[in-house]
């Protein structure tokens, strides 16, 4: 069906602007033959426009889009082998779920269509739903239609434009996990557009994270997770602590830092700023990776480690873990999260407490950007 | 780990590329015939009609443009009672058909349920029948002998009715009221469509929102149901009131030569005296009195009642 | 007191049926009537119950004639205004091009001018163009205003179309002229049949332009008018009522299938 490199989709300066309004800024991309790629990104940072710069639906201001070999730059969408499911599906109305799924096939000239749609039909488990109207189906009935009418084409890579954005958090889910599975089994390249972190981790084998028109930082999720490049990457994925720290000096593989009155370790490999002596770095640290010990403990705490003193502004027991807010000196507004493991009933909001964690999941940034950037976003989708 | 890769400034592939102008020409083809046919056939004619209208001349010398705005004067001098008649029928019918047409228009959007339907039909039906043949019923169904009229008379509702110029003694047919009437039932279809569909898109929820809020159902519908039914009956106004302003129809169906609309005069001074320049005159005036008036109209409750 | 409180909660009820029965009146005394046998030539005083005119439709010299013209002109002029006005709707909700806004108020004015000065200046540009009044000049001027009243149907439509829809088609390998078949010709249908009907309603039952254009040409509305000044035969109630019932039935059907169209939307 495909050759070896047919599937790889490469873009190479492709930009797209409207009017003075630049939705893609220049971007170089490549992603390979079989596999989930996700591009990752709040709304109006360019990656549904990317997306569908790559079905044709929108021409690049600049730039080309290869399929494999072939530029199709210049070609219309009915020319692409590639094919999309739509943002709210898209399913014709006034055509029944057979007649959707034929579609393509019809175009294309196929004449006995019947046992091809019907073999897709079963694939998605909607065999039983052939001759029933979109409207007649529940939302994740439609979305397999979507996936369905797409797939049947055997298309080179199926675009994804927010696929799962209208289902409820627990069909969102288990949609995933069955997207996934079909992946697999058809080994098409997947390009997946979606503005929700958890989405793109658990699905995809790599992914874009986009802002503004770029994309800021690509890789594996644990990759992106654990070594985000920009405040940006980091508050996107989940949420970071930062605190703002000095270069004092080095010993081996690890930098230390001044931090107001207390030093941190920090890995030089983990630190994409500049590491001169005296200079200025943001040190980054997620939740779930502190420990939390009453300071009338604090001599049981292992040596090596990162330390901060603070106290319980707030805790919130949310079932697997406990998600307390400390006030320190270093950071107004720490955040962490521990496991409800063994609880200490003395971890209540005015408590004195030292936090600790391994100075191996610490990571260094360059400390002259906003801190909040891509936190802020996340909150605006989630409110719209 | 993957193999993705950024590829650093990568040499831009190139490629002939036809320019892809894709349909920049498309929409002036749709829009071309149209837009033709009503620029001969809608605009140029008022350019024919405004030059008809400065022109003096007979029908056996044939009329020549000599910038003759005289006849406008002349005009309005000779037809303003035609032209006052015209604009306080169609007002009076206009409010006539907002008060009886929302109480409808209501009922359809809220209450009428598995009958909402029925009801529309209803409504639309007699849109089908020619209009000419529905108001030569009014003729029966206001004629001096009949019921109508008798029961308005036992009620002493045609002394009042007479008192302040709207009928005549004992009649109704051939007096102000019928042409009201008629004006009234022949556009009330135009007024009750656009209320409906205004009052149809409110949240029927709002209506509870109020009344948790302390609002009885009176101020609910002062306050939430009409505000919100405002574009419906901006556009419901106009709808009766431009037609009904130009009409002549029922003014020489139900009326007398004393109920004589601007409509019966161009059409008499077009048709049978054929003193064009006149007519033509007429015909401008009307046009710029109806749209001076609803611009006035939108701009007021464009600004003060709509936002 | 439970009669006031039901009338106080059923007022609006009350009014709306008042209406209702205000605005049906005419059409019963229509029914009735196409059932007299009038004496004299004036058919608006109740005499005896007679099937003569139902018996006898066309029994009156040139109704049916006029009757049949009314017909193929409406066909004609919504045939022409539907496609010249989709083509015109299409323009304006899916494609970006210079000078919309006079396009737009070029659309709403034949909407917003009183007929008879619509109808008065058209006759200016016949009679200055030497055209033979007939068959020819009312169908254009049909056209004319109707044209708008389809251009505002087909373009809520459309206007509600999920592009996506086109796009989806686009992705399937659906071309351009696919597209436009498959798709947005059966999606857009039911706004541009509204219009269709909307328009041959608008057509058959026009007088006010038709009669100065027409010259001596007769059509229904026309031969009613006159009618109303020599007599008028029973014939007219007959073909108003047939009319009328044709119409429901028409408008019934019309909702069935938008109804399961709706359904699919």
């Amino acid at each position: 069906m495909t050759t070896e490199n047919g599937g790889d989709v490469r873009l190479a300066g492709i930009s797209k602007t409207y009017g003075s309004f630049t939705a893609v800024k220049p971007l170089d991309l490549t992603v390979p033959q079989g596999s989930f790629f996700a591009l990752l990104g709040a709304s109006g940072c360019g990656k549904t426009t990317t997306l569908r710069m790559i079905a044709g639906l929108e021409e690049p201001s600049s730039g080309t889009v290869m399929l494999g070999d072939q530029d199709v730059t210049a070609l219309p969408p009915y020319k692409r082998p590639v094919n999309t499911v739509f943002q709210s599906y898209a399913l014709f109305p006034h055509l029944d779920i057979f007649e959707n799924v034929a579609f393509g096939l019809r175009r294309r000239g196929i004449k006995s269509v019947k046992k091809q749609v019907g073999e897709m039909l079963d694939l998605v488990q909607l065999g039983e739903q052939a001759r029933k109207k979109p409207h007649q189906l529940s939302g994740g009935q439609q979305q397999r239609v979507a996936v369905a009418r797409a797939l049947i084409n055997h298309p080179k890579v199926l675009l994804l434009d927010e696929p799962l954005g209208a289902l409820d958090l627990k069909l969102r889910r288990q949609m995933q996990l069955e997207l996934k599975r079909i992946q697999t089994e058809v080994g098409i390249t997947f390009v997946h557009v979606t503005h929700d972190q958890e989405e793109a981790m658990t699905m995809a084998d790599t992914v874009a994270v986009m802002n503004a028109g770029r994309v800021e930082q690509l890789g594996a999720p644990a990759d992106l997770y654990e070594n985000p490049g920009s405040t940006f990457v980091a508050n996107f994925l989940g949420t970071s602590n930062f605190i703002e720290a000095e270069v004092a000096g080095r010993s081996g593989e690890d930098l230390t830092l001044k931090a107001g009155d207390g030093k941190l370790v920090l890995p030089a490999a983990r630190c994409t700023a500049a590491t001169a002596i005296g200079g200025k770095v943001l040190v980054g640290v997620r939740p779930e990776k502190i420990s939390l010990t009453h300071a009338d403990d604090a001599g049981s705490i292992p040596d090596g480690r990162n330390r901060i003193t603070g106290r319980v502004v707030d805790s919130s027991f949310i079932g697997v873990s406990t998600q307390y807010v400390i006030d320190s000196p270093l950071c107004d507004a720490f955040e962490v999260y521990s496991q409800n493991i063994e609880r200490d009933s003395r971890l209540a909001p005015g408590a004195e407490v030292v936090l600790h964690w391994n100075p191996a999941h610490t990571f260094g940034l360059d400390a002259a950007q906003d801190i909040e950037a891509g936190a802020a976003k996340v909150e605006e989708d989630a409110a719209a | 780990m993957t193999t993705v890769t950024d590829i650093p400034a990568a040499p831009a592939v190139k490629t002939a590329r036809p320019p892809r102008k894709r349909g920049r020409l498309v929409p002036y083809w749709l829009l071309l015939p149209g837009l033709l046919w009503l620029v001969v056939f809608f605009a140029l004619p008022m350019v024919y009609q405004a030059s008809t209208s400065i022109q003096t001349g007979s029908l056996e010398d044939g009329f020549k443009v000599t910038w003759h705005f005289a006849t406008y004067w002349d005009a309005l001098g000779d037809y303003w009672p035609q032209f006052l008649r015209s604009v306080l029928y169609a007002g009076a019918a206009t409010i006539l058909c907002l008060a009886l047409g929302y109480p409808l228009a209501y009922l359809i959007a809220f209450r009428a349920g598995r009958w909402r339907n029925v009801v529309l039909i209803l409504v639309i039906a007699p849109f089908f029948t020619s209009f000419l043949i529905r108001t030569l019923a009014w003729k029966t169904i206001l004629s001096d002998s009949g019921p109508v009229v008798s029961t308005l008379n036992t009620l002493h509702i045609l002394d009042v009715t007479s008192w302040i110029g709207m009928t005549d003694g004992d009649r109704v047919l051939a007096t102000p009221l019928a042409v009201i009437c008629g004006l009234t039932y022949n556009f009330l279809p135009f007024m009750i469509l656009p209320l409906y569909t205004s009052l149809e898109r409110i949240d029927g929820r709002l209506h509870e929102a109020a009344g948790d809020l302390y609002a009885t159902p009176a101020t609910t519908f002062r306050k939430v149901t009409f505000p919100l039914s405002m574009p419906g009956v901006v556009s419901g106004t106009l709808l009766t009131f431009i037609p009904a302003a130009g009409d002549y129809v029922n003014a020489d169906l139900l009326g007398s030569t004393d109920t004589r609309m601007v409509g019966n005069v161009i059409q008499t001074q077009f048709l049978r005296i054929l003193d064009y320049p006149t007519a033509a005159a007429l015909s401008f005036i009307l046009m710029a009195a109806i749209l001076i008036m609803v611009t006035v109209y939108i701009r007021r409750s464009g600004t003060e009642d709509l936002v | 007191m439970p009669f006031v409180r039901w009338l106080r909660r059923n007022l609006v009820v009350i009014a709306g049926l008042v209406t209702l029965g205000y605005l049906l009146l005419p059409n019963v005394v229509v029914t009735v009537f196409s059932f007299n046998k009038p004496k004299g030539r004036f058919n608006y005083e109740w005499q005896q119950f007679s099937l003569d005119a139902w018996t006898n439709p066309c029994g009156v010299a040139d109704m049916c004639g006029s009757l049949s013209l009314s017909l193929q002109i409406a066909l004609w002029a919504t045939i022409g205004a539907t496609v010249l006005g989709t083509m015109i709707a299409f323009a304006l909700v899916r494609y970006r091009f210079r000078a919309r806004g006079a396009v737009n108020s070029l659309i709403f004015l034949p909407m917003a001018m009183p007929e008879v000065v619509m109808a008065a200046s058209l006759l200016t540009l016949f009679l200055n163009m030497g055209a033979q009044l007939g068959f020819w000049t009312i169908l254009i001027a049909h056209i004319m205003f109707c044209l708008s009243f389809v251009v505002t149907a087909v373009k809520a439509r459309v206007m509600s179309m999920d592009p996506r829809l086109e796009q989806a088609a686009q992705d399937l390998y659906a071309g351009p002229v696919q597209t436009f078949v498959r798709v947005t010709l059966p999606i857009a249908a039911p706004g541009i049949a509204a219009g269709a009907l909307l328009a041959f309603a608008l057509s058959f039952d026009d007088f006010i332009i038709t009669n100065f254009n027409a010259g001596s040409t007769v059509t229904f509305p026309m031969f009613v008018w006159g009618s109303a000044q020599r007599g008028t035969p029973v014939q007219i109630n007959v073909i108003g009522t047939a009319m009328f019932i044709v119409a429901v039935l028409l408008v019934l059907a019309a909702m069935l299938v938008g109804k399961r169209k709706n359904k699919a939307v």
